[in-house]
């Protein structure tokens, strides 16, 4: 089977002085994630790049036989930083498998609670994690030539955001003594305070449910959200052009810096936010709910929108062993054969995934990592898309500028850019960004597409914020519907996590769990080689990626690599491993005339 | 006689331990919930703890891979320096349930680095035999790790528990303490920062020894039960009962533990007193417990033992509503001396204005 990533890097040249460099653990991520490198100094360039997840927990397993309705309690445990998401996705498959509808104000409280997810999430990754990597700190260890040009560099928005060169911009970054390092972080703070309001704690949610939230919504609970939400519209009018400015400097002074990060455009996004109107959470209406959502779904190929049809978005999954620990499931049962609709099922498919664990000996020519390898079946070419997520925002914002649906006033999807509108604050007045289908798929756009998300976010909360109030204003008070839990059913539910695309799909038998197989925006990103040796999107990235570092082998950061795999905004317990050692050249491979050692 | 203090900044005294880091472990079973939450707290906050905003206190190194500035073998060289006893005093910090390495043949389930030696990653459980005997405390932070938590439920491949089972109940560091338990899923942002702030007074000779419960877990955090903390209790005493999630009423009916499970979030909320569980309107699952999850499942049915409690105050619960619907009705009233009329009835006498 033909593939759509050539793994070319692969092949190392015979002339190539490759040198072994591995960072393991990858930190200012969330979970264990190890990249292993070879690097072509000469040619200053990554050759090859094996990514690896070092933690197995085994949610599929056991969560077998437990009480379907205890599902989003559980799943929630999966991830530390957007559990929730993880919790919110698990109700939606619980709402289809009980045939379960909330009433829509307890959506709209869903919604609001996810979309402080985003803004906090985001926003502490983003300029507390990712940040890090573009401070001046960092860049005077790396870069120190980039450092100067910084330094009498003027960022263009100043006026904004109050930084005169874009090494202020950087110093502002240094960890814990920057001031917007530490600014960025008490916002963070606030906006999981906007989350608490709406689903009780901060990761993982005490008020949510099948069927709708447990919330209360009184007048204080929408003003204590409010107020906090205006401060966060206020800050990112800073954020914004301060963001932008930092990432049009990468591109001026480091001609060429579009290629750090780059792959093949190849983005999926499942969807967020559901619109109560339209949403009844049936798989036979799943189609138009989805084309409904405030974020639209999408499969993006080379620019092009290949679906935004979440029925032909979820039968195209595929779940590949690629180079895992994992045996292989064929012989196991087959839980679904067609879906509600009559559609086959693939036996690939999370429905009928069996997870057998096999623990063994890492081998980069074999297996070695815990993390399968999701894809998307393209049925136009007959191949295996290895999509990635670019971290989120990037893909969302594709597939929801192209699909041109999204217009609730404060956002507007317009083809080929999605506007976002802020009305004014205390201080300031009412501005428009516009984030526009930019030319690559790389690292400075996926972290910038981020900013703007953020930016989206708070927009989308103000619409949800009026529609609550609506809905509490007529005395439509309900926030969740009882339902119960049928002896026998499927479902499946479609979310955008905070990284990227979140899918839960469970099976009922004898009002039991019978199988269900979550699939995160991680095992997306961060997966091997597959079964077809196409590398995935991590290994791609980072493979090929031109290193600008200015220090040699000795005292290699890697951080041209850092800033490629942390755009995609790695998250391990969902599912990876990058291997660079600390400067230290391993070992080295051919032509060892050039004598490194 | 209290100590005479000289006024000015000589009453600063320095910390007897001048330094001090903390090593903490994220490569548990676990989800990086608890350095999450660290990152929520406020009270205090980890910039305060790190740019030394509370007096009295050593200077605090943070090792912990969700912030730090260093990333690969530039990381994990504090972890090889604790192990060899060149990182001292330091406090050691484990998220995430231990797994069993021994129930299987080869590989691993969970690991950090990888060993130069052989290429191959390195287990968590042996980061931890390698570090806690050399700790000056060790402190689980959150369910996985104090008592294995979710992924130590009925059913799992991997064999997971709590740093006691692995530890051993009665084990103590090199200082003499015991493990200091800090559960929570995740763990509580200011109840993981304050304990914290409490080894570190222990540490400059401050505070005395931390009082821990026969769990192992601070006092004064974990004493009561949430529904002791909870502002819906007044329902519970009246008999009043939600009989829907979204009520304000009593939850106990719909899956609230809260009556017998030890934590402080009711009453403390979840961040800056906003949030928490049975007072915003969710049930109290019992995610501090060492029965934590399995003696709490299926979540969303009446407990088991609440039945016959909530039933017996049903009686008494409505009698009592309704005699404080009377007394309601009457202080809901002003007294009748407020009124403009040309006349004072207020009791008081002028012999003239």
């Amino acid at each position: 089977m033909s593939t759509t990533t050539a793994p070319a890097a692969e092949i190392t040249r015979k002339s190539r002085n490759l040198v072994e460099m591995n960072w393991d653990p990858i930190t200012r991520i969330v979970g264990s994630l190890g990249i292993f490198t070879k690097i072509d100094f000469e040619n200053r360039e990554v050759a090859e790049c094996h990514s690896t997840s070092s933690i197995f927990r085994g949610y599929s397993i056991f969560m077998k036989g437990k009480d379907p309705r205890d599902a989003h309690f559980i799943t929630s445990r999966i991830c530390g930083i957007c559990g929730d998401n993880h919790a919110t996705c698990a109700t939606y498959a619980q709402n289809m498998a009980f045939g379960v509808r909330p009433p829509a104000l307890g959506e709209w409280i869903v919604n609001l609670g996810e979309a402080a997810e985003y803004m906090f999430d985001h926003n502490i990754f983003q300029d507390n994690l990712v940040g890090v990597d573009f401070c001046e700190q960092m860049v005077k260890e790396t870069n120190p030539g980039v450092l100067a040009k910084a330094e009498t560099t003027q960022a263009e928005h100043a006026d904004l955001h109050g930084f005169k060169t874009i090494a202020d911009i950087m110093r502002a970054l240094n960890p814990f003594t920057g001031s917007f390092y530490r600014e960025a972080l008490q916002m963070s703070r606030m906006t999981r305070e906007m989350f608490c309001l709406m689903e009780g704690r901060h990761v993982h949610p005490s008020t949510l449910y099948p069927g709708g939230v447990g919330t209360v919504p009184t007048v204080q609970l929408f003003t204590d959200y409010l107020v906090r939400l205006m401060k966060y519209v206020e800050f990112m009018k800073k954020v914004v052009p301060l963001h932008d400015d930092l990432f049009d400097f990468f591109y001026t002074a480091l001609p060429g810096y579009e290629k750090v990060g780059q792959r093949r455009i190849l983005l999926g996004c499942w969807g967020s936010f559901n619109n109560p109107a339209v949403c009844d959470y049936t798989y036979k209406k799943m189609s138009d709910w989805g084309r409904a959502m405030y974020v639209t779904p999408g499969v993006v190929v080379d620019g092009e929108l290949v679906t935004n049809d979440l029925v032909d978005i979820n039968l195209n999954i595929r779940i590949l062993l690629g180079s895992s620990y994992y045996d292989d499931w064929q012989n196991a049962e087959t839980f679904v054969r067609t879906d509600p609709l009559g559609n086959p099922v693939d036996k690939r498919h999370p429905w009928n995934q069996t997870t057998i664990p096999r623990p063994q000996k890492r081998d980069f020519k074999g297996n070695y990592t815990w993390v399968m390898s999701p894809r998307w079946y393209d049925k136009r070419t007959g191949h295996y898309l290895a999509l990635d997520t670019g971290g989120g925002p990037i893909a969302r914002f594709w597939a929801t500028a192209l699909a041109g649906i999204v217009d609730i006033g404060y956002i507007k999807a317009t083809g080929s850019s999605v506007k976002i509108y802020l009305p004014k604050t205390a201080t300031l007045p009412e501005v428009e960004f516009e984030w526009k289908i930019p030319k690559w798929s790389n690292a400075i756009e996926r972290d910038r597409a981020r900013t703007y998300f953020q930016a989206y976010s708070a927009a989308a909360a103000l619409y949800f914020m009026e529609q609550a109030m609506k809905e509490l204003h007529a005395g439509r008070t309900a926030t969740w519907t009882d339902f119960t839990v049928p002896d026998e059913a499927i479902g499946c539910g479609f979310h955008e996590a905070v990284r990227g695309v979140l899918s839960h799909h469970v099976v009922i038998r004898e009002g039991k769990i019978a199988n269900y197989h979550p699939y995160p925006p991680t095992p997306w990103n961060a997966n091997p080689r597959d079964s077809y040796g196409t590398p995935g999107p991590y290994e791609d990235a980072v493979q090929n990626t031109p290193i600008f570092e200015e220090n040699g082998p000795e005292n290699f950061k890697g951080i041209d690599i850092m800033r490629a795999v942390r755009s995609f905004d790695p998250c391990l317990p969902c599912g990876v491993h990058m291997y660079l050692g600390n400067g230290k050249v391993l070992d080295t491979v051919h032509s060892p005339m050039f004598g490194l050692h | 006689m209290p100590e005479q203090i000289p006024y000015g900044r000589s009453t600063q005294r320095p910390s007897p331990v001048p330094e001090i880091h903390i090593v903490w472990m994220t490569s548990g079973l676990g989800c990086d919930g608890d350095s999450v939450s660290i990152t929520a707290a406020m009270q205090p906050s980890i910039e305060d703890v790190v740019l030394g905003a509370i007096p009295g206190l050593p200077k605090v190194y943070v090792h912990n891979p969700v912030i730090a500035y260093e990333v690969g073998d530039d990381f994990l060289k504090h972890w090889y320096l604790a192990a060899e006893g060149k990182l001292d005093p330091f406090v050691l910090v484990v998220e995430g349930s231990i797994p069993n390495e021994k129930i299987k043949r080869e590989g691993y389930w969970a690991a950090l680095g990888t060993d130069p030696a052989t290429g191959q990653p390195i287990p968590t459980a042996t980061w931890i035999d390698r570090l806690a005997p050399r700790a000056l405390a060790v402190v689980g932070a959150g369910t996985c790790a104090t008592n294995g938590g979710i992924h130590a439920m009925a059913g799992n491949p991997t064999g997971c528990m709590g740093l006691q089972d692995y530890l051993g109940q009665t084990w103590k560091s090199k200082a003499g303490l015991p493990i200091v338990n800090v559960p929570g899923c995740p763990v509580q942002p200011d109840n993981f920062m304050e304990t914290l702030l409490y080894l570190l007074y222990q540490v400059a000779g401050l505070a005395p020894m931390i009082p821990l419960d026969d769990q192992n877990r601070p006092k004064w955090l974990f004493g009561r039960t949430v529904h002791e903390g909870c502002d819906r209790a007044g329902y519970y005493e009246q008999g009043d009962f939600a009989e829907e999630y979204g009520s304000p009423k009593c939850i106990v009916k719909l899956g609230c533990w809260g009556p017998v499970v030890n934590c402080n979030v009711p009453k403390r909320g979840w961040m800056a007193g906003i949030g928490g569980c049975p007072n915003v309107g969710g049930i109290c699952i019992g995610c501090t417990m060492p029965g934590f999850p399995d003696k709490f499942m299926p979540f969303m049915d009446e407990p088991p033992g609440a039945r016959l409690s909530s039933n017996a105050v049903g009686v008494y619960g409505r009698a009592v509503t309704a005699l404080r619907s009377i007394t309601n009705h009457t202080v809901n009233k002003e007294p009748k001396w407020r009124h403009p009329r040309r006349e004072l009835t207020t009791g008081y006498s002028p012999v003239s204005y």
